[in-house]
């Protein structure tokens, strides 16, 4: 069990949590995440972490509400507690002496990005950020991206900022200007990775990505998480989490992580009316409140 | 002088769920005898002199004297002789492979009718499960001896170390993975056969030892076992168990759809994603299942495969019947509740349906040639007997390789070619002072009960060594 000792919602469907955990903080470097199970029922996710205090013993972590699973973690309230946490997982971020790097990150992929580019900064690279929102409203750690990076550039969908509404515009012409980058990094949605990798590889810069299959246990043993990275069967919780995304199969990636659409949605229609009837319970209402 | 007694070779038959049932549910497939049968089948035993049961088991239980007791009415009594030796009855007593073990070294085996030592375990483990205050008044009291060893995995070999040591004075913790306790028992083996709740009042056992057991720990990531040998351990059993999944290696393995046997058995028994929307992990199973391999596991998720809905499950072997790798009982409960076997025929491909999912698989037929490596006749392919087999769902079911996360983060431990860690299999040691392995690990893929004589003999020798009387090297 892990308390949670502070939550946040920083924007209406993204939401900040930090949970006591002090052997994984003890442990944790940048890239790794967590597998997490909210409940008795629940079931295991990977999150990346976005932040981890040893003296304090706690963790960091920041999630988009996407199904039943986000959506309960995201019903929990400071001082409960999640049922597991397991971690740290995966491989660290390969954090060497690069020179100049283009680090990229969207929605959940902000909360990873900050600890590593704290690390790479700290083995003397430049850190250039640009970050992608949809709009102004879904735009949360601006500042503190901007208090990691050399420089930071933000990317917004509906194009109210700049002239770019995608981030691979963005790197296109950052990289035409004549801008040195040595090395790129990427979190976040999979379209928006994929994009990055897309921009990248006309220049031939090596692009690290962080991939977000489906996975079950998280340690090796079951092979959900399968990617094809160079045309060769990768685990990504024990060969990854990041790899070159030049040669990650994105087709496969999608296809495999859309395979439980259906099964999602059902759990979460079916969660959605038993939970407000569960709402009304506590709540003792004086009638209870119809909602099949 | 006494009359010889008549042999009586009947062994008494265990009741199970008919076929056609026990094939859409979850419940246990066979239910255990009664008093009148367990008392039947151990009257049978001739209690014999030189009693061959004994050196077929593992962990050496004392056989004809818990029947005996059995025979007595003495049931505690049979109870206390088999936690003596063996801390997993009620698992043991269901899926331990007795016919090449104590069963088949059974005098009355060369007769034809060996005792039905594991059901008779079985009845004890479970009259002993229904009677805690038994197990309360037998409860030895356990002097600390002040050292401590930690133990990595919580399956059959972990909890069977884990207990040796708890009742010989050690302080023990357990470094579990996963959110339960149990290892294979409740990832691997299905409800039906093994249920849930006899893995969970072993594991509580084992904790009423003392022995402490700290789940969602993955040693190797949240501490390597350097650092445990650092921090207060005096010695470390590693029994992490059976790792990666191997696949088949053809094109098309990675749609939507195919399994590997331990994510579709992790999703359905530890997940219990057979009780999906109610529990959240979710499976998808379809009309047709095609399990590759013929092994035990097989067996499991073919099965699983058929209570989970499916209508016409497959088992697709490159041998054929008589190198099949799986227990004769378990073949046949697969077989009478429906399974298909599809013997001497292997996979070159899955085709997808164009959307990510699998659709089909191309099969050829095999015929068997001279006998390779492992002693078996070598698969040959037939030339032009392809064919395409339309399913919804694939489970190649081959075996794993090592994991190699503890490998990886130890210094130190030498590894065999085969990636398992090199152990001495008399005394459980590996190539690193005070680090001692059993199981999967140190063997490749085998039972749960010679895991449990592999922790077994670990126990006694860390012992051994902690109280100083054996030198490391």
């Amino acid at each position: 069990m892990c308390k949670i000792v502070k939550k946040e919602i920083l924007v209406p469907n993204t939401i900040y949590l930090k949970v006591e955990a002090a052997e994984i903080a003890r442990k944790a470097k940048p890239g790794q995440f967590v597998i997490l199970r909210v409940d008795e029922v629940g079931e295991r996710f990977p999150l990346s972490l976005a932040g981890w205090d040893e003296d304090r013993g706690t963790l960091e972590i920041l999630f988009l509400i996407m199904g039943k699973s986000t959506m309960k973690l995201s019903a929990l309230d400071e001082g409960d507690c999640i049922r597991d946490i397991v971690g740290p997982l995966g491989r660290p971020t390969e954090i060497e002496s690069y020179g100049n790097i283009l680090s990229v990150c969207s929605t959940f992929g902000i909360g990873p990005m900050v600890p590593m580019i704290k690390a790479l900064k700290e083995k003397g690279n430049k850190v250039v950020t640009a970050m992608e929102a949809r709009d102004k409203a879904s735009l949360f750690w601006e500042d503190r991206l901007k208090s990691v990076s050399d420089e930071t550039y933000v990317v917004l969908g509906d194009g109210s900022l700049g002239k770019h509404r995608r981030v691979r515009e963005f790197i296109t012409e950052y990289l035409e200007s004549g801008n040195k980058v040595d090395r790129v990094f990427a979190f976040g949605r999979i379209f928006m990775m994929m994009d990055c990798c897309r921009a990248t590889k006309p220049f031939d810069i090596k692009t690290i990505v962080g991939l977000t299959p489906i996975m079950v246990d998280g340690t090796g043993m079951c092979g959900c998480c399968r990617v094809s990275v160079g045309g060769e069967t990768k685990f990504t919780c024990v060969d990854g989490p990041e790899f070159d995304g030049h040669l990650v199969d994105w087709e496969l990636l999608i296809k495999r992580k859309r395979a439980y659409l259906r099964e999602e949605a059902q759990a979460f229609n079916l969660w959605q009316p038993d939970n407000l009837r569960r709402i009304a319970e506590l709540s003792e209402l004086p009638e209870r409140i119809s909602v099949m | 002088m006494a009359e010889k007694p008549k042999l009586n070779l009947n062994r008494v038959p265990i009741p199970k769920q008919t076929p056609e049932v026990r094939r859409r549910n979850f419940n246990e497939v066979a239910l255990g005898y009664t008093d009148e049968q367990a008392l039947e089948e151990a009257s049978r035993c001739i209690d014999c002199k030189k009693a061959g049961c004994k050196d077929g088991c593992p962990v050496n239980i004392d056989i004809p004297e818990f029947i005996k007791a059995i025979r007595a009415g003495d049931m505690p009594e049979a109870a206390r002789i088999l936690k003596s030796k063996n801390s997993l009855p009620g698992i043991c007593g269901r899926v331990c492979p007795q016919e090449t073990q104590c069963e088949m070294t059974c005098n009355l085996a060369k007769k034809g009718g060996p005792i039905a030592i594991g059901r008779l375990e079985r009845y004890v483990a479970d009259w002993e499960r229904d009677h805690p205050e038994i197990a309360e008044q037998q409860k030895e009291r356990i002097r600390f001896n002040g050292k401590k060893v930690a133990v990595v995995g919580s399956g059959p070999a972990g909890l069977t170390c884990a207990a040796d040591l708890a009742k010989l004075g050690y302080e023990v913790i357990i470094f579990e993975a996963l959110h339960v306790a149990g290892g294979v028992l409740m990832y691997g083996i299905p409800e039906f056969r093994l249920p849930k709740v006899i893995v969970q009042s072993e594991v509580d056992y084992v904790k009423s030892l003392g022995v402490e057991i700290k789940l969602n720990h993955v040693i190797g990531k949240i501490a390597t076992v350097d650092e445990l040998l650092e921090n207060g351990f005096d010695a470390v059993f590693l029994s992490p168990g059976a790792g990666a999944p191997v696949f088949l290696n053809i094109p098309g393995e990675n749609l939507s759809g195919i399994y590997s046997a331990n994510e579709f058995l992790t999703r359905t028994n530890l997940m219990k994603a057979y009780l999906f929307p109610e529990y959240d992990t979710p499976i998808q199973v379809g009309k047709r299942v095609a399990v590759f391999g013929a092994g035990n596991v097989a067996m499991d998720a073919s099965r699983c495969a058929l209570r989970l809905g499916a209508e016409e499950v497959y088992i697709i072997y490159r041998r054929s019947k008589v190198e099949m790798p799986a227990r004769l009982e378990e073949r046949e409960n697969a077989e009478e509740e429906g399974v298909i076997f599809k013997l001497l025929t292997n996979p070159s491909r899955f085709l997808g349906d164009g959307r990510g999912r699998v659709r089909a698989v191309e099969l050829h037929e095999m015929e068997l040639g001279e006998p390779d490596e492992s002693g078996r006749p070598r698969p040959i392919r037939k030339p032009g007997s392809e064919f395409i087999m339309e399913i919804d769902t694939a489970i190649p079911a081959l075996g794993t390789r090592p994991n190699p996360i503890i490998p990886s983060t130890t210094k130190g431990l030498e590894l065999t070619k085969w990636g398992t860690i090199l152990t001495d299999e008399a005394s459980g040691r590996t190539s690193k002072e005070r680090v001692w392995c059993g199981g999967d690990m140190a063997t490749g893929a085998a039972t749960v009960i010679s895991a449990m004589g592999a922790a077994r003999r670990a126990a006694t020798d860390i012992d051994k060594y902690l109280r100083g009387s054996t030198e490391w090297s």
